[in-house]
């Protein structure tokens, strides 16, 4: 275990290199940078636009920027963001807490309802419920959130005043009944997505467990069908799903850029988004090196629990 | 027209447009000069409430004297103060002082060099220290202070040997005369010398993050990427405050933005307002009162003037004649703009209103192209002396009213044999090098030519300010005349109004008749807020609908 874990954890610096590199040049290729905001400034100058470039550091060459950027990154400096002027650990760090609330129940709901519809679409195998689920998830797949975002907002905000249009809490209002308000809208117009995704994955996960030898034998040994599906068939058919819920933790606290701009929710996402658009070099590479980090630990962790859950996996 | 009761106006766009024709666009601002209207309710007599503005950029730079954009100054308004504000008019007006500066006061030399300044003895910072003389030294220092990451430095680079005379009085000398320099101060904002002399790094530290100001709102506290809010100053020497609350909402969607005034989530629209499609349905929203509101910007398509085709006058007026702008203004722009000949704003008090109409008329335009020997070619594109009248077009992409006003002049100039080329690019490759070094061959682009209300446009065209060509300013055009430059020199040496009014009235007509440029209109902003919220006033001669919140409240 020991070797396994000093094995990962070299890959995944090498790797983290290999992102900061790509993601600095990518970064530094795109024209225009951080001036381009004060461009249409009445009276902003050339000198004006000069003399903060300068100051900012971005005259010089590339290479010598991002080895100040990495060296500081060693130290645990992140840099400061060029917008606001904070830290860019504490930017990220504000930005978490919203990301999570959002991502994380829309996960659990996805969770939970595209499990059961994956295992109910397997069993019930070309049943209308099956055929249902599969026309939802394709719908679901193929409309973009942003449509049901604006669609849920007319319907509901609009039309019904049942639910807020947008925003984490009422401003003056942080009670908990007030953020669940705010975010019914939000999770399930990102659950959709991940129902789909989820439902299908478990559908093909738990047709391969059901067709095992193991399945028929405990037929044969005469369990109840009801039995045979929860205890035989569902368990193995979450095992790849672990696997796919790492692959997916880091989508978890960066995935849900088009929501949060729909529903004014301030996440990561946005801050990415806004970010890149303001070319704020030193949060853009900390949202890159997060993520990536985020990435190496939910593969890592899905490894792991794998092989806790699989006696027949071991790792090395 | 009906005025309803906090003085702003309710017409439709008929009857905007009959007013443009008839009497200039002040009549759209006119009831804000007479501010309050008599019978309008009074303000309360302690803050109360709380007024939400919705904005679809995020303000994050609180220190107002470093590098920002426009939504920073609606918070840099309402926390802070200036040596001096501008009024809608554009009147400047004492904020932090007792009196303007002028020639006939003596507050400005003859030769406009030596400048005094007295300033109110009853302000006080945020934290109860009081303010003086030695803060207004300490900003102006800062504001050159080649470590500082400030803002613009125009004007304030002139300034020399500031004296502390009392802590209510201070003089200085200007390097040279320069006119606008009291226009500037007005978007120059104080800031406390005690607080920041005290603070380790001048580019990032406590009062970045939590500033202090003598404005009508204090500090209250900032949810990163949600909102920032602002809560009452009781001790405010000036007018207000009489909310207890200004909170800075950001909505990042502009549709969002809209839905979001409708449910009432928000009650003032801000920075960028409202889409011009959404204003039919808008101003017939209940309980809430949308109004157009003129802006000090200009869209127009600027010609490369380095290039071979654009040399020619003729094909400079042949390629204005042959843009529909009429149908740009009304078709895709849902009426919300108003047509203008130059780039200075028509509210201005240095708007020449004489300058010659354009006319869509295609004939006129292939008549000019056949006079100056342009001729059709093979490909039906005309050309002369090997040089092909074709060039690109760009712009941000993704801006749709734009790229449907692209496409509509592309295809009237197809007509008369002339090829544009749509190319656009993202906004951080369009505003930088490509736009800031002249590298595009035309561009439509939207620019606000003034820095207050200061008529001066050195930046924009004079010789000097061509990037392309060494320079320093904002000349994209490569636009360069003699005549020109001897005007805008003049007029920044210039104090007296009248005197500069002759002066800026002749670089209109000068540089209408060179068209560096071809104007399709003026911006307009759809202002929106919620019935209920009095004191509100839209000021064309700063970039921000927040610029005097202290006299918002409800009624």
């Amino acid at each position: 275990m020991t070797a396994f874990l000093l094995k990962r954890v070299l890959q995944s610096l090498v790797l983290l290199v290999i992102v900061s590199i790509i993601g600095f040049a990518v970064l530094n290729l795109i024209p225009g940078g951080p001036m381009a905001q004060y461009a249409l400034d009445p009276g902003m100058t050339q000198d004006d636009m000069d003399r903060l470039a300068e100051q900012l550091g971005l005259n010089r060459p590339i290479w010598v920027q991002y080895f100040d950027w990495a060296w500081r990154m060693l130290q645990g400096d992140w840099g400061t963001s060029f917008r606001d002027g904070n830290p860019v650990t504490t930017v990220i760090g504000r930005h978490v807490f919203a990301t999570f609330l959002l991502m994380g129940s829309s996960t659990v709901i996805a969770v939970a309802i595209g499990t059961w519809i994956g295992i109910r679409g397997a069993t019930h195998r070309y049943s209308i419920f099956d055929y249902a689920a599969t026309i939802g998830a394709m719908v679901a797949l193929s409309i973009p959130t942003f449509w049901f975002g604006l669609i849920g907002i007319y319907v509901f905000s609009l039309k019904l005043g049942w639910l807020p249009a947008g925003s984490m809490y009422t401003i003056g209002d942080g009670s908990v009944l007030n953020y669940l308000h705010h975010l019914i809208m939000p999770s399930t117009v990102l659950a959709l997505v991940h129902i789909a995704i989820w439902s299908r994955f478990m559908r093909a996960s738990t047709l391969d467990a059901i067709s095992q030898e193991f399945v028929k034998t405990a037929r044969a040994k005469g369990l109840s069908e009801r039995r045979v599906i929860m205890k035989h068939v569902v368990g193995n058919a979450l095992l790849p799903m672990i696997t796919l819920a790492g692959v997916q933790l880091p989508s978890i606290l960066t995935g849900a850029l088009v929501t949060e701009t729909v529903f004014t929710w301030p996440g990561m996402g946005r801050l990415f988004l806004d970010s890149l658009g303001y070319s704020d070099y030193p949060v853009v590479m900390g949202l890159l090196m997060f993520s990536a980090i985020l990435t190496i630990l939910g593969n890592l962790i899905a490894d792991i629990v794998v092989a806790l859950v699989d006696p027949r996996i071991r790792l090395a | 027209m009906t005025k309803n009761k906090n003085g702003q106006i309710d017409h439709s766009r008929r009857a905007a447009l009959r007013m443009i024709a008839a009497g200039g666009v002040a009549g759209l601002i006119a009831p804000n000069l007479l501010g309050k209207p008599a019978f309008a309710q009074t303000p309360p007599a302690a803050p109360t409430g709380r007024i939400i503005v919705g904005l679809s950029q995020e303000p994050t730079v609180f220190h107002p004297l470093m590098a920002h954009i426009e939504v920073d100054d609606g918070v840099n308004f309402s926390m802070f103060d200036a040596l001096f504000r501008i009024t809608p008019e554009g009147e400047i007006v004492p904020n932090l002082t007792t009196e303007v500066p002028s020639l006939e006061n003596g507050g400005i030399s003859e030769d406009g060099l030596n400048w005094r300044i007295k300033l109110r003895d009853d302000v006080r910072w945020h934290d109860g220290t009081a303010f003086s003389a030695d803060d207004v030294k300490y900003t102006l220092e800062l504001i050159t202070n080649p470590d500082f990451r400030a803002w613009r430095t125009t004007g304030h680079a002139l300034v020399r040997d500031i004296t502390v005379v009392s802590p209510t009085e201070l003089t200085w000398r200007m390097e040279e005369a320069f006119a606008p320099y009291l226009s500037f101060l007005t978007e120059t904002f104080m800031v406390p010398k005690h607080i920041l002399e005290a603070q380790a790094d001048m580019n990032e530290g406590a009062f970045h993050q939590a500033p202090i100001g003598t404005g009508a709102f204090k500090w209250g506290r900032r949810i990163a990427g949600d909102r920032l809010e602002l809560v009452a100053n009781p001790d405010y020497f000036g007018e207000g405050p009489y909310i207890e609350q200004l909170v800075f909402k950001y909505i990042p969607d502009m549709t969002v933005l809209y839905t979001q005034f409708r449910s009432g989530d928000i009650d003032v629209v801000g920075q960028s307002y409202l889409t011009p499609d959404n204003y039919a349905e808008a101003k017939d929203l209940p309980d809430r009162v949308v109004t157009l509101v003129p802006k000090a910007s200009v869209e127009s398509i600027y010609f490369n003037l380095d290039l071979p085709q654009f040399q020619d006058l003729a094909v400079r007026e042949a390629l204005y004649a042959a843009i529909d702008r009429m149908a740009i203004i009304d078709a895709l722009n849902y009426g919300v703009p108003r047509e203008t000949e130059t780039f200075m704003p028509t509210q201005s008090y240095f708007y020449n209103p004489d300058l010659p109409k354009h006319e869509f008329d295609l004939d006129r335009a292939r008549q000019l192209l056949d006079d100056a020997g342009w001729v059709p070619g093979a490909d039906g594109i005309r050309a002369k002396d090997g040089v092909r009248l074709s060039f690109k077009n760009s712009t941000t992409s993704g801006a749709h009213l734009r790229e449907q006003a692209q496409q509509f002049i592309q295809q009237t100039y197809a007509e008369i044999g002339v090829e544009m080329l749509i190319e656009n690019l993202p906004s951080a490759v369009m505003w930088g090098d490509f736009w800031v070094r002249s590298q595009f061959e035309t561009a439509m682009v939207g620019i606000t030519y003034l820095i207050g209300s200061d008529p001066d446009v050195t930046n924009r065209f004079h010789t000097k300010a061509i990037v392309a060509k060494g320079g320093s300013g904002s000349n994209n055009a490569q636009y360069s005349n003699p005549e020109v430059d001897a005007l805008l020199e003049e007029g920044a040496r210039t104090f007296d109004p009248e005197k500069r009014k002759d002066i800026y009235l002749q670089v209109q007509e000068i540089i209408r008749r060179d068209l560096p440029f071809m104007p399709l209109f003026a911006n307009t902003s759809v202002y929106g807020i919620k019935k209920g919220v009095e004191g509100f006033t839209a000021n064309a001669n700063t970039r921000t609908e927040s610029w005097h919140a202290a006299g918002w409240y409800w009624a």
